[in-house]
């Protein structure tokens, strides 16, 4: 069954009286437990969509276009006050700054209880015993001193374990997941997302992880998206984007990657240039500036995403890509 | 804890003698004399030597200091030295009561005031709310607190006859008549005060309201009133409180002033006559009493901090 389905959702940000079009056609979809990982650099619109999700956009963005379904509901229809009811009983999120995302000034018992009381209906003592529980299943050491904590007397890690917790407490079908190793340690990293993926999985909930390391995915998603400057560019299952990237864009992303499988000293190939600047107006497909494979096409007319073999890809020349891909790999 | 206290009243002591012995030169440094105040040009030079002897003014200005300080120590501070020769610690004693009441009223109406203000115009940013809010918070930073005060006694006192114009009651003799007599001077003090802490509570609150924590505190769908009291408003607070720590000064310089509209005998109107007449001991143990209530305020306030943020907390 289909948790959550965003359908040509735009985002648009109003600016100094002008509108300009953050996010254009984001269309991506998960099932009930299953894992999407979202794939993009910075500003290419994945945090917006999954904010857009949580009805969290800051003040002057808007979703402009498009549906948001959540077991079949539009959320783009529902009241505030709607929405706030899903909020952290039914979709919770976790925020890639773990550093800044608990509050300061209150303790890791406050933070983590005030949602199951009020979502919940827990009394103190009830959310007190069951933030207990799950600050051990987040592995969390010695949970009773660490309540009594405030967020300045744990490790990043730590608090990120924390913030797991607490997207968890109020049983969520959807965790939407922002970048949230990002901010860490690499060895961190691979725990907190094996862990994220672990308790996701245990507990039958749907993830969306947002990431911009192509090379930490294939574990643990499925679906991939990647999306580049305000569009999803491709989808397909993280099988298929590996093993053949239709298009240029993915294609890229993954020659960025340092691979073990590949000879030590072969170089890193980044992508060219930078990502284009949301308030400028460019025609035509948004990566041709930086593609090699550009042609007038690709510079006129804006590329729908289509089916290509097993992939969905906004490209007009896909197949190009993928043929380099198998270049490079051999 | 204990050692940080110990270590502050330490330091507060220090600050006040500073004060006391700054105060002690720079009065007499001031020019005019109180001999002459008093006599009022009756007296020849022998009445001036003997008044000089009896007052202890004919000895050096360091031999003063020391006999006057010997005595702070012993809890006395002197006998005012015009007129009647009353202790200042009974002048202080009857004044401190009204210049406190006043100050803490004109505080908590300001605050009562300032918070629901600065919330609303943070909340509402850039709507008629917002710009109400300022505009009234700048009109009250911009009057005077004396030309306020004539102001509300023109209106409530004279004209609309609501309230007593002048004087004070005891709180223990009739809460309501100390009321009655103190709200239109804590009005003209705290109306300043109000005005600043609102104008802080509005923009700490707006990047509050930005901050990573709001946005978390937001996904777990809590409601508004959670939101603002169990999360904004305390990380909001911190910096508004250092500025109340400050601007408390702004209330205490206030009363000293607007006592004398109102023609409340407190430590302001003590000390302005003080200074008119050259009654140094007066003078000296109103500043000092002045100061420890500055230097108090301050520990409140560190303290404060403490209870609030508990990154600075101290073990």
């Amino acid at each position: 069954m289909t948790l959550l389905r965003l359908e040509n959702v735009a985002i648009d940000v109003d600016r100094d009286g002008q509108t300009r079009r953050l996010v254009h056609d984001a269309s991506f979809e998960l099932d009930r437990g299953e894992t999407l990982a979202i794939v993009g650099e910075s500003g290419s619109g994945k945090s917006l969509s999954a904010l857009a999700v949580m009805g969290l956009l800051a003040d002057g963005l808007r979703q402009a276009e498009g549906v948001i379904e959540f077991e079949g509901r539009d959320l783009s229809a529902m009241s505030p006050k709607q929405i706030n009811q899903l909020r952290g009983s039914e979709i919770s999120m976790i925020f890639q700054e773990p550093m800044t995302s608990l509050n300061p000034v209150r303790s890791i018992e406050h933070q983590l209880t005030e949602g199951m009381r009020l979502k919940m209906g827990l009394s103190r003592r009830g959310a007190r015993a069951r933030a207990l529980e799950l600050l051990q299943e987040v592995g969390i050491s010695d949970p009773a001193q660490r309540l009594r904590q405030y967020p300045h007397q744990l490790s990043g890690g730590m608090r990120q374990r924390v913030m797991i917790a607490i997207a968890l407490s109020c049983n969520p079908k959807l965790i939407l997941a922002d970048e949230p190793t990002t901010a860490l340690d690499v060895t961190i990293q691979a725990q907190i997302l094996a862990l994220t993926a672990k308790l996701c999985r245990d507990h039958d909930v749907g993830l969306v992880l947002i990431t911009h390391n192509l090379g930490i995915v294939a574990r643990y998603a499925r679906n991939v998206a990647v999306m580049y400057a305000g569009r999803v560019i491709e989808k397909a299952s993280a099988r298929d984007l590996y093993r053949a990237p239709k298009h240029p864009y993915t294609r890229g992303l993954l020659d960025s990657v340092p691979r073990l499988d590949l000879p030590r000293d072969r170089p890193l190939s980044p992508i060219a240039g930078a990502p284009p600047d949301p308030m400028e107006e460019l025609t035509g497909c948004r990566f041709h500036p930086r593609c090699p494979k550009a042609t007038d096409r690709c510079i006129a007319e804006v590329p729908a995403i289509h089916d290509v073999e097993r992939h969905q890809v906004a490209c007009w020349h896909p197949n190009l890509a993928q043929k380099n891909a198998r270049e490079a790999v051999a | 804890m204990t050692s940080y206290m110990l270590r502050r009243l330490i330091g507060s002591v220090i600050v006040m003698w500073a004060v006391a012995t700054l105060v002690f030169f720079m009065l007499r440094l001031v020019p005019g004399d109180p001999i002459a105040a008093m006599l009022a040009d009756a007296g020849g030079p022998d009445e001036i030597a003997a008044m000089k002897a009896q007052l202890g003014l004919d000895r050096s200005v360091f031999v003063q200091y020391g006999i006057w300080f010997a005595n702070m120590f012993q809890g006395d501070l002197g006998n005012s030295i015009y007129g009647s020769r009353v202790p200042v610690s009974q002048i202080i004693t009857e004044a401190f009561p009204r210049t406190i009441s006043l100050s803490l009223l004109a505080f908590f109406i300001a605050m009562v005031i300032a918070v629901p203000a600065g919330i609303l115009s943070a909340t509402r940013r850039n709507t008629m709310t917002d710009n109400t809010v300022s505009l009234f918070a700048f009109l009250g930073l911009s009057m005077p607190d004396f030309w306020l005060a004539i102001l509300l006694i023109i209106i409530f006192a004279a004209n609309l006859q609501w309230l007593p114009a002048i004087g004070y009651t005891p709180i223990d003799e009739s809460l309501w008549q100390w009321f009655r007599h103190l709200i239109l001077p804590a009005i003209a003090i705290g109306t300043a005060f109000s005005a600043i802490i609102a104008r802080m509570i509005r923009s700490s609150l707006l990047e509050v309201l930005n901050s990573d924590y709001m946005r978390t505190a937001r996904s777990k769908g809590l409601t508004p009133r959670m939101l603002m009291f169990g999360h904004a408003l305390p990380n909001a607070m911190i910096p508004v409180i250092t500025v109340i720590g400050i601007a408390f000064a702004l209330l205490i310089s206030g009363a000293v002033v607007v006592e004398n509209v109102f023609a409340i005998k407190g430590l302001g109107r003590v000390l302005i006559e003080g200074i008119l007449n050259r009654d140094y001991p007066v003078v000296q143990g109103a500043v000092l009493v002045v100061s420890a209530i500055f230097v108090f305020s301050n520990l409140i306030v560190d303290l404060l901090y403490g209870l609030i943020d508990p990154r600075i907390r101290l073990n």
